[in-house]
């Protein structure tokens, strides 16, 4: 399983090494070099590079490669989900992930990854019981650790591992009780030249963030729970109820979590809730070319589309570009070739618009390729796909909990081609 | 003070001294800084040593030598603070194996912690003895293995079965003896275990698959509620299981395919007796009929396609690809496809998997084709990837639009990816005939196209494609000859030229003066371009050897002198064939057959054709290449081998003939909740017991006795077979094994038991007046309903009022909650004003949901259902006063109430639980387990000062936890 494991920066330093089993030279990173040296982006660096004894797994978050060690087989997949794991874990921990989090905090660090795997098999992924097991580090507990002398691991020892629901951690109290859930939908689309959907998808997820004392179960169901044809579930969730009731029924971990994310295929139609006009063109023998851009709403269901952004990715050969919104900023980056423009909140009476020439290097012939123009938005109070929660209901304990349900549509990844 | 010092120094001395200087003064204050962490960590004050150790941490994290603090870190192994201990033991791990001696000075202070009553600190006391990498302590370990593995907490025996791999790879000639650790621990029924010792067993004996039969059909359903990455283990490895144990489901699909490829390429008369003797083995061959174990994995692993872990996923699919019949592996496309969503890292190994399953089973994903096309933002790897599927996918009733696709993907800016989309639209051009002349066009408008790259790739293509039909084609041929003066990728070039050469006869005309032009810049080409210049030249001399005699001569004397020694050999080889002299020999004749021989047009393959002979999603699919430690997915065996090899022994069926035990005291099981090696001894022996009492009992031997137990298995096989949901029944091997010494006898129910005595309450089933004449009652016998431990016994008893004779008494359409099973009694008759009882078994699940069902007689039915008090769902368990504590430390949901004074005889009444002894006459223990499941329930009365009295229960059950309190409560108060 994993032998090792080293965090790299962005500049190809190591600046953290963890070895479960025996030793292994930080040498062996040296086939990872240069594969990254031979990737022309980051993300295109291979997640596996066999080395002659070894095999390097590596995945790419915030800007810190993470490099396993594995010497005999195990499934990739294993390894890399172990690894976002474990970027998760840290995130929870210090809020971020990055280069700066992880050596400023590199006993808990370390201490965590002592902690997820046991001679490279994983022992303890469940946030909640690391938590017991090792408290996050907060400004509060800092102050009162240099002062007390107390330390950040567990005095008591964690129960958590033996219980049946080992998501939970027991004896939570809290004085308010609150559950709240947001139910996230992003849309995936690519819409062509002439405004026609390809495809588009819907990728919904039910985060929830639940803080209620003692060990509540509970249930929540769907309007529509039809919808859900396609789902994943946190283990809390009871599989044979779903199965027969279309039921969630859960004792919810404590905190943050993802309680299930589902996916609804391209085969049902999904609404558009944006359209993009678009007219970008170069002419031959030029050394101009023409951009125009409005966009639009469509299919919102009454709501406002917020935090629109537009980038696009332009040809190399263009030098510059000048061009003038009609509400919003814009930018755009002559090395990177990148446009970006920030517009706001679509308003339907004025529609937003982008206008303007770019200049090509003199001389040039007209670029072949068309930039595609990749959309974010966001929709607050709708679920594009029309699921709605019907109820939440708690059992096992005696107060009544506040409850709370949000929903959001954002753009995933929303690509116009032109 | 140093520093002006240094400086005074440093201004004196020349630069390169100064480095060394430099070196040598960090080097003495690296080690004066060590000084001052040994003083740290010798100090007395915990946060010292915790300040000192965070730092040694820090260091090793940066990959710094910190192993001269060595004896001073491990003096403080035994410290009190938790946080330093575990500091330490992550320094000791790190440096045990280069200080070897020092380490042990350490050992003495786990041995310590493996005998401490604390499960946790037992359980961490292993892990870290068992990852100090020291030889010596081999033995130590092996015995610290040995005895955890039968420690009563499942924690610490899925730490024993964490340290078996270690102890393997630090001394491999352990591993008679970790196996059959490992044989003790695979039979483990908790879901903590069952993944760990998996994965011990995959390390250490992936080949002992005999040692999985037994547990199969338990690990098959324990799965669901095994932690996620014991899953993937356990279904990687219950994959290659069900390939050695069961038959191909799609053996009669496979037939019919290797015929029709057979077909293709066999000769005619081949063909006929080919076909006659498979037609005569499909006749042979039995109509294929799953194995049930096949199917129970099947159905078990299919909910976990909806985990959360992508790796779980995954691990899923490839099963379903490598197991299920055809029919059925479509349900993973689905899963895969969600799959895509998360992130690069793994859409890159899911696109590899899926890439090798369109091969096989195109179908599959056709309904997602949409979910593979590329978006600008997709890594490059993804891309292709991606394009790849895409290509796979293509047919006829999608090509099209998936042309249409491609076009788009070519005018990207990302040119590697043009580069690809070209290739795959040469290879969707090779499979599907009917758009070859359209991908062909498309292909010759990209020659005109300003970036190179894409030139030279679309002319490798069409290269190949023209291979296909080049008579049809000669004007692109033309078309490429001018591309010549252009095209400078060496790789566009030489296809170009091999083109021309290939079909010089139908460009006469500009053939030779393409080879005037080469012969030019023959000296400037690259090495792949002057082969097929000499290629050229040597075909053009055969075909039209007037107009080209001098050219070629003058082309083979300029590679003489190449440097490239391939390009000179080529050369003397063509001149030798092709320049007719004295000397050479016969084969000149046959120069022309050898060069312009027809070529067969190439095979555009997927480069993920046949990768699928490796166990899909493992690394070394992944790689296309045998990773260490990959073990081969073995082929379908021929004929199944035995299946009772599964079956796990099932125990004499036992049936209640003796008196019902009742009252507090009369706990009528006795199971000793120790470790389990006592357990088994001790049951064993007991068994031994039996056997050799019966023996003596009755003339009737051992053998009787196997028959009798074989009996009993066909009767399961045959239930099993009824319903799907049964399957799982003969996994839980009764553990407790119950003191009744009377004889298996499968017409015993149908005679009568004794009647309850008055403690226990009898229901009413069936008043007299609605059952016509007929009243059923029943009543829990708490007996052990010997035919299935897992099941609640209950008494029914049938009294016939009216004046005729009631016969075919049956149980008809019971209807269960999920997992709740019934065992029907026999039919009975009665004869008028007769009572007769029975005893039926029902597993409740673990629930207080009736079981419903219809009571028939030969003339009428009856809708009944039964209900049990919570209190009836457990069986006694005898504990002693320190296992009680012990437990019940373990076990957190308490729920303290309190109420009246209690009388152990009310809790006995309302619970089938055992009395504990107990010290103190304040405290009342009883203590039981869930029937079906088995979890402890441990209930505590405490009479406290001025009548009041606290209840406590514990059960890892909640549900049961909560309602055992009221009912306690409700009894109590009464």
């Amino acid at each position: 399983m994993i032998h090792s494991l080293f965090l790299v920066n962005a500049s190809g330093d190591i600046f953290l090494e963890k070895h479960w089993k025996s030793v292994v030279s930080r040498s062996v990173c040296d086939y990872f070099f240069e594969a990254v040296e031979r990737a022309t982006e980051p993300e295109n660096v291979p997640p596996v590079i066999p080395t002659p004894h070894h095999c390097l797994i590596n995945v790419l978050r915030q800007r810190v490669y993470f490099v396993a060690v594995i010497q005999s087989e195990v499934p990739p997949l294993f390894v890399i989900e172990f690894l976002h794991r474990v970027v998760d874990t840290f995130q929870d921990y210090f809020g971020v992930c990055t280069e700066a989090a992880v050596k400023d905090n590199v006993v808990v660090v370390y201490e965590l990854l002592e902690e997820m795997l046991d001679n490279g098999f994983p022992l303890a992924t469940e946030s909640n019981i690391l938590k017991e097991l090792i408290k996050p580090p907060t400004i509060l507990r800092t102050v009162v650790n240099t002062i007390t002398g107390s330390t950040n691991v567990g005095e008591q020892l964690p129960t958590g591992q033996l219980s049946v629901v080992p998501w939970r951690r027991t004896g939570v109290k809290y004085t308010n009780n609150e559950a709240y859930f947001d139910v996230v939908e992003e849309i995936d689309a690519i819409i062509d030249k002439s405004g026609s959907t390809i495809t588009a998808e819907i990728q919904g997820v039910i985060d929830a963030c639940v803080k209620l004392t003692g060990m509540p179960d509970l249930t929540l169901s769907f309007m529509n729970p039809r919808l859900l044809d396609d789902v994943s579930f946190h283990p809390c969730v009871r599989f044979k109820r779903w199965e027969a009731e279309r039921i969630l029924s859960f004792v919810p971990p404590d905190g943050n979590f993802r309680l299930l994310s589902y996916h609804v295929s391209s085969q049902n139609l999904v609404a558009i809730p944006v359209y993009v006009k678009h007219n970008i063109s170069f002419r031959e023998g030029s050394s101009q070319g023409r951009f125009e851009l409005t966009l639009g709403p469509k299919q919102t269901m009454g709501k406002a589309v917020e935090s629109v952004l537009v980038s696009s990715q332009l040809p190399r050969g263009v030098l510059n570009a000048n061009l003038s919104p009609s509400q919003g900023t814009y930018t755009f980056d002559p090395v990177t070739k990148l446009l970006s423009w920030d517009v706001g909140k679509i308003n339907p009476q004025k529609l937003p618009s982008l206008k303007g020439s770019m200049s090509l290097q003199t001389g040039a012939s007209k670029p072949d390729e068309n930039p595609t123009i990749n959309l974010q938005f966001k929709i607050q109070q709708l679920a594009v796909s029309g699921l709605k929660v019907n109820r939440l209901d708690m059992y096992g304990e005696k107060y009544k909990p506040f409850k709370g349900i949000k929903y959001m549509t954002k753009a995933g990844k929303f690509q116009v081609r032109t | 003070m140093i520093h002006l010092i240094m400086d005074t120094f440093l201004r004196y001395l020349k630069e390169r001294e100064q480095e060394q200087l430099v070196k040598i003064l960090s080097f003495m204050f690296y080690i004066f800084r060590h000084d001052d962490l040994k003083e740290m960590l010798d100090s007395n004050k915990d946060s010292l040593k915790l300040e000192a150790m965070k730092r040694i941490v820090a260091m090793i994290a940066r990959g710094k030598n910190t192993s001269d603090l060595f004896p001073a870190v491990v003096k403080n192994v035994a410290c009190k603070n938790i946080e330093v201990k575990k500091l330490v033991y992550v320094y000791l791990v790190r440096y045990a194996e280069e200080q070897q001696d020092l380490a042990l000075l350490s050992i003495s202070t786990f041995q310590r912690g493996l005998k401490d009553p604390n499960q946790l600190i037992r359980a961490s006391a292993l892990r870290v003895l068992s990852s100090i990498r020291v030889t010596i302590i081999v033995p130590i370990m092996m015995l610290a293995i040995k005895e955890a593995a039968s420690d009563m907490s499942p924690y610490v025996r899925k730490t024993a079965a964490h340290a078996i791999p270690k102890l393997h790879s630090l001394d491999p000639e352990q591993k008679d003896q970790l196996i059959e650790v490992i044989e003790k621990l695979l039979a483990d029924k908790t879901t903590l275990v069952a993944g760990s010792v998996v994965m011990a067993f995959e390390e250490v004996c992936p080949d002992r698959i005999d040692l999985i039969h037994k547990n199969y059909r338990k690990l098959c359903n324990l799965l669901i509620d095994v932690e996620e990455w014991g899953q993937v283990v356990i279904i990687n490895m219950l994959t290659r299981y069900a390939r050695t144990q069961f038959l191909n489901p799609n053996i009669n699909e496979s037939l019919l395919e290797d015929s029709s490829e057979k077909a293709f390429y066999a000769s005619d008369d081949e063909e006929d007796e080919d076909k006659k003797a498979e037609a005569a083995a499909l006749v042979k061959r039995k109509p294929y009929v799953m194995d049930p174990d096949h199917r129970l994995l099947l159905r078990n692993t299919k909910p976990l396609l909806q985990s959360r872990n992508a790796a779980v996923v995954m691990a899923v699919a490839q099963l379903y690809f490598h197991l299920a019949p055809k029919a059925e592996v479509g349900i993973i496309a689905k899963a895969l496809v969600r799959l895509m969503r998360s992130h690069s890292e793994v859409q890159y190994v899911v696109l590899q998997n899926v890439a090798t399953m369109t091969i096989k089973r195109r179908g599959m994903f056709e309904p997602y084709l949409k979910s593979f096309y590329i978006r600008s933002t997709d890594p490059t790897q993804i891309k292709i990837l991606k394009l790849e599927v895409l290509t796979n996918l293509a047919n006829e009733t999608n090509i099209s639009t998936i042309l249409r696709e491609f076009q788009t993907y070519i005018k990207s800016m990302d040119k590697d990816f043009v580069a690809a989309s070209i290739q795959a639209i040469g290879r969707c051009a090779t499979n599907i005939g009917e758009v070859r002349d359209t991908c062909l066009n498309g292909l010759v408008q990209l020659l005109s196209n300003r970036d190179e790259l894409v030139v030279a790739e679309s002319v490798v293509v069409i290269k190949k494609l023209l291979q296909m039909q080049p008579e049809q084609h000669s004007d692109i041929i033309k078309h490429m000859a001018k591309l010549i003066d252009n095209i400078q990728v060496p790789m566009a070039r030489a296809s170009i030229l091999w083109l021309i050469g290939e079909y010089c006869e139908h460009v006469p005309k500009i053939a030779p003066d393409v080879l005037r032009k080469m012969a030019k810049t023959f000296t400037n080409e690259e090495d792949i371009v002057k082969l097929q210049i000499i290629n050229l030249a040597a075909k053009l001399y055969l075909t039209n050897s007037k107009q080209t005699k001098l050219l070629t001569q003058y082309v083979l004397n300029l590679a003489k002198y190449d440097q490239n020694y391939d390009i000179r050999d080529r050369a003397r080889f063509i001149r030798q064939l092709i320049v007719p002299t004295d000397k050479s020999g016969a084969l000149s004749k046959y120069a022309k057959k050898l060069f312009l021989a027809l070529k067969p047009a190439p095979v555009l393959e997927s480069p993920f054709k046949d990768r699928d002979h490796f166990q899909l999603g493992s690394l070394s699919h992944l790689l296309n290449a045998k990773a260490g430690g990959y073990q081969e997915l073995p082929e379908w065996p021929e004929s199944a081998p035995d299946p009772s090899v599964r079956n796990v022994e099932v125990k004499d069926s036992v049936c209640a003939r003796r008196t019902v035990l009742t009252g507090p005291e009369g706990a009528g099981v006795l199971l000793l909740q120790t470790t389990r090696g006592i357990l088994i001894s001790l049951f064993r022996q007991m068994t031994h017991e039996l056997l050799h009492h019966s023996h003596s009992e009755q003339s009737s031997g051992t053998e009787d006795r196997k028959r009798g137990r074989k009996a009993v298995k066909n009767q399961k096989s045959s239930s099993e077979s009824e319903s799907e949901s049964e399957s799982s029944e003969s996994e839980d091997e009764s553990e407790e094994e119950s003191e009744e010494e009377s004889e298996s006898d499968t017409n015993i129910r149908k005679k009568k038991t004794i009647a309850p005595s008055g403690s226990i309450k009898m229901y009413e089933l069936l008043h007299r007046i609605t059952g016509e004449g007929l009243a059923v009652e029943y009543c829990f016998s708490r007996q052990p309903f010997s035919p299935d431990p897992n099941m609640v016994a209950v008494q029914i008893q049938f009294t016939n009022n009216t004046n005729s004779e009631t016969k075919n008494l049956h149980i008809e359409e019971p209807r269960l909650q999920s997992g709740m099973r019934i065992r029907e009694f026999a039919e009975i008759g009665l004869q008028p004003s007769e009572s007769v009882t029975v005893v039926m078994g029902i597993d409740f699940c673990d629930s207080t949901q009736a079981a419903n069902f219809q009571l028939c007689t030969h003339t009428r039915k009856f809708f009944v259902s039964i209900q049990p008090p919570v209190g009836e769902l457990m069986t006694p368990v005898f504990l002693t006063e320190n296992d009680f504590k012990k437990e019940q430390g373990k076990r957190m949901s308490a729920h303290p109430r309190f109420s009246t004074p209690s009388c152990s005889i009310r809790v006995t009444a309302t619970a089938n639980l055992s009395r504990v002894p107990c010290g103190s006459d304040k405290e009342c223990r009883f203590a039981g387990k869930t029937v079906s499941s088995g979890c402890l329930v441990l209930v505590t009365v405490t009479t406290k000062e001025g009548g009041r009295a606290q209840l406590t229960v514990n059960c890892e059950k909640m549900v049961i936890g909560t309602m055992l309190v009221k009912d306690i409560m409700q009894a109590l108060s009464q």
